[in-house]
């Protein structure tokens, strides 16, 4: 257990190794600079930035300076933003999204989960006709008009919620149902799919005939057997909405991380475009991590040991 | 004292896209406690179903027990309530399933799968059903129980996963055992293995069983009667002599003929049953057997006979007018 958690951290070290590489050679292949602006700077001054911020150096020994400091924890400073740095920027904005996108995974884990399993037990009925319409539905919308529709009528006609901003419980919300649309639909089809596949099998029959509650043949029988697939979308799921989302942070003005994703590449702010790939990479690759973990907590038959033992 | 069981004119039906079919045609038939009794038939012929139905397991829909009754212990199945229905499962009458490698929940260890049922009709704590699963792994000869109790489905062979359904179906002393196929997805040493043990429990708990099988060989060392099930209906009912000794339907004949024998000749051929089991799609108005019978006459076109005499045969070769004919059933199983 311990070697393979050992083999499981070098190769996930090599992993962030690789995704630095190729982002660091693809984003400096990108034209321009963090620098270059429509306004023209004279270029005594340029270079002065550039050598302020070692950009006059030649690419690999840039290279190799940026990973010095990222084996130091330290992601640099940030281009655009004077005065903030990378790691400044994910400690004040990861919070907010944090606080979403458990929000977020927490409704699409209990109303997925929950929708999928009533489809599945009334197959072929009205409540599964009706759980798959608005998975479909869920699906098919994208989030920023499910967000639109939301602070239509949760905040302008009815007034139950703020309609933008963040700060008190409420304002998590309405963001976080925007973005759960998806992740909910799809969980839903998910759960549904595979309990009917559990509900057919030959221990489903057993558990009926030995006179067990419809509860426990159903919540411990099928769902701990159905279970398995969601898990194994909730790690990268978890990973994508935690980073945050940019357009529905955008729509309801939250002070998240996903906008940074997009505007450092617009203003080639090379080291926070660096700085959050690496972190969405840690991120995605711990949870998977995490649930390969969760696995083996519920089926038996998967044992963590590498490969060649 | 009446019968334990009584089953009678029982009808059963599964929508499928193609129709419905009509799996289970009016089976009729009594068992007395401590008796077994084996259902056989080939493959499709509603041994199963039968089966299910008394302990109304049939997946509803696309099944649906459309007539007949059931009377269990004086009381009829049929019309008590779900609730009524689950304190009897596992309880009074459990069930064996034919393939143990599917048949055990793999995410589930072996003790969980114990003392549920336990836990549900017998009101022990948890402790207390533990230490009477230790007890039941040991009565149904598993080696070191302790062990075994933590493992899970997986990690057992198949006799074993077998034997596992078998503690969980005995748990509660049923008063009925139905045992479907038991011994069909195991190896032939642990089949006779398995059977033993289900003689061997079968005489020390005094239960009635019901066993499922087209194994005859089986029939011969466990049952006291024997029915023999076709298209959804009984041809032929008695005891395991009358039905290995002197069958009288020409399906019987025929499943018998097709066995193996010890004192076969080298060369010496089997003869099967030509031909396939009719599609329970349709309706018959004949005798079902019909065109697979070497024996037909012009009145088993037109209709099936009610049973005849004791030995309840539903075939016309009884009837005091039929023809004589010399039963071709290739000896008699020893």
């Amino acid at each position: 257990m311990l070697g393979y958690l050992i083999r499981r951290i070098f190769s996930a070290l090599f992993a962030i190794l690789i995704v630095i590489t190729v982002t660091f050679i693809f984003m400096h292949a990108i034209p321009g600079g963090p620098f270059q602006s429509e306004k023209a700077i004279p270029p005594a001054i340029k270079a002065n930035i550039e050598a302020r911020y070692k950009l006059d150096q030649p690419l690999h020994i840039q290279y190799v300076d940026y990973l010095s400091h990222v084996v130091r924890g330290d992601l640099g400073p940030s281009f655009k933003y004077r005065g903030q740095t990378v790691n400044g920027i994910i400690a004040e904005r990861f919070p907010v999204s944090m606080q979403l996108g458990l929000m977020t995974f927490a409704i699409a884990i209990i109303a997925g989960v929950g929708a999928g399993i009533i489809a599945a037990l009334y197959q072929g009925r009205i409540p599964d006709y009706v759980t798959m319409f608005f998975s479909t539905i869920g699906i098919s919308v994208p989030s920023f008009i499910l967000g639109t529709l939301l602070m239509y009528f949760l905040a302008f006609k009815w007034g139950l919620l703020p309609a933008a901003m963040w700060g008190t419980p409420q304002h998590v919300i309405m963001p976080a149902m925007a973005l759960a649309g998806l992740p909910t639909a799809f969980i839903a089809r998910l759960t549904r799919s595979s309990m009917l596949d559990v509900l057919n099998q030959d221990y489903m029959r057993t558990a009926l005939a030995k006179g067990l509650p419809r509860w426990r043949i159903i919540w411990v029988h099928a769902v701990k057997n159905a279970i398995i697939p969601v898990i194994t979308y909730s790690g990268p799921l978890l990973a994508a909405i935690l980073t945050g989302s940019f357009i529905v942070e955008n729509i309801f003005a939250i002070p998240g991380l996903g906008k940074h994703f997009v505007t450092s590449i617009y203003n080639r702010d090379y080291t926070v475009i660096l700085g959050l790939t690496i972190f969405y990479s840690i991120l995605l690759i711990g949870l998977n991590m995490f649930v390969d973990f969760a696995y083996t907590l519920v089926d038996p038959r998967i044992k963590l040991t590498g490969g060649k033992e | 004292m009446g019968p334990l069981l009584t089953v009678n004119d029982l009808h059963v039906e599964f929508k499928t896209y193609a129709g419905i079919v009509e799996a289970v045609r009016g089976v009729s038939f009594e068992l007395q406690t401590g008796e077994v009794m084996a259902i056989v038939g080939e493959s499709g012929c509603g041994k199963s179903v039968t089966a299910q139905s008394i302990l109304r397991i049939i997946p509803e829909p696309p099944g649906k027990i459309t007539g007949g009754s059931i009377l269990f212990d004086d009381e009829e199945i049929l019309s008590i309530s779900e609730r009524k229905m689950r304190s009897i499962r596992g309880k009074k009458i459990s069930m064996i399933f034919q393939d143990p490698m599917t048949s055990l929940n793999p995410v589930l260890s072996v003790q969980t799968q114990l003392t549920e049922t336990l836990c549900r009709h017998t009101g022990m704590n948890k402790h207390e059903a533990t230490r009477r699963a230790l007890e039941l792994l040991d009565l149904v000869g598993i080696p070191a129980p302790e062990t075994r109790l933590r493992q899970y489905p997986h990690e057992l062979s198949g006799g074993l996963r077998q034997r596992v359904m078998i503690a969980m179906a005995l748990s509660c002393d049923p008063r009925l055992l139905i045992a479907d196929e038991p011994t069909t997805a195991l190896d032939v040493t642990i089949q006779a293995q398995i059977l033993e043990l289900i003689k061997e429990i079968k005489d020390r708990l005094q239960m009635s069983l019901i066993l499922i099988t087209h194994d005859l060989g089986v029939v011969a060392g466990l049952a006291d009667r024997v029915m023999v099930m076709y298209a959804g209906q009984v041809f032929e009912m008695g005891t395991v002599d009358e039905i290995l000794k002197k069958p009288l339907h020409p399906y019987t004949w025929g499943l018998l003929r097709s066995l193996p024998r010890l004192d076969m000749t080298k060369g010496q051929k089997l003869i099967p049953i030509w031909g396939q089991p009719p599609d329970l799609l349709q309706r018959f108005t004949g005798c079902s057997f019909l065109p697979r019978c070497d024996y037909a006459m012009n009145i088993c076109v037109r209709e099936i006979p009610e049973a005849f005499g004791l030995h309840r045969v539903r075939c016309w070769l009884e009837h005091p007018q039929a023809p004589q004919i010399e039963r071709k059933t290739g000896g008699t199983l020893k």
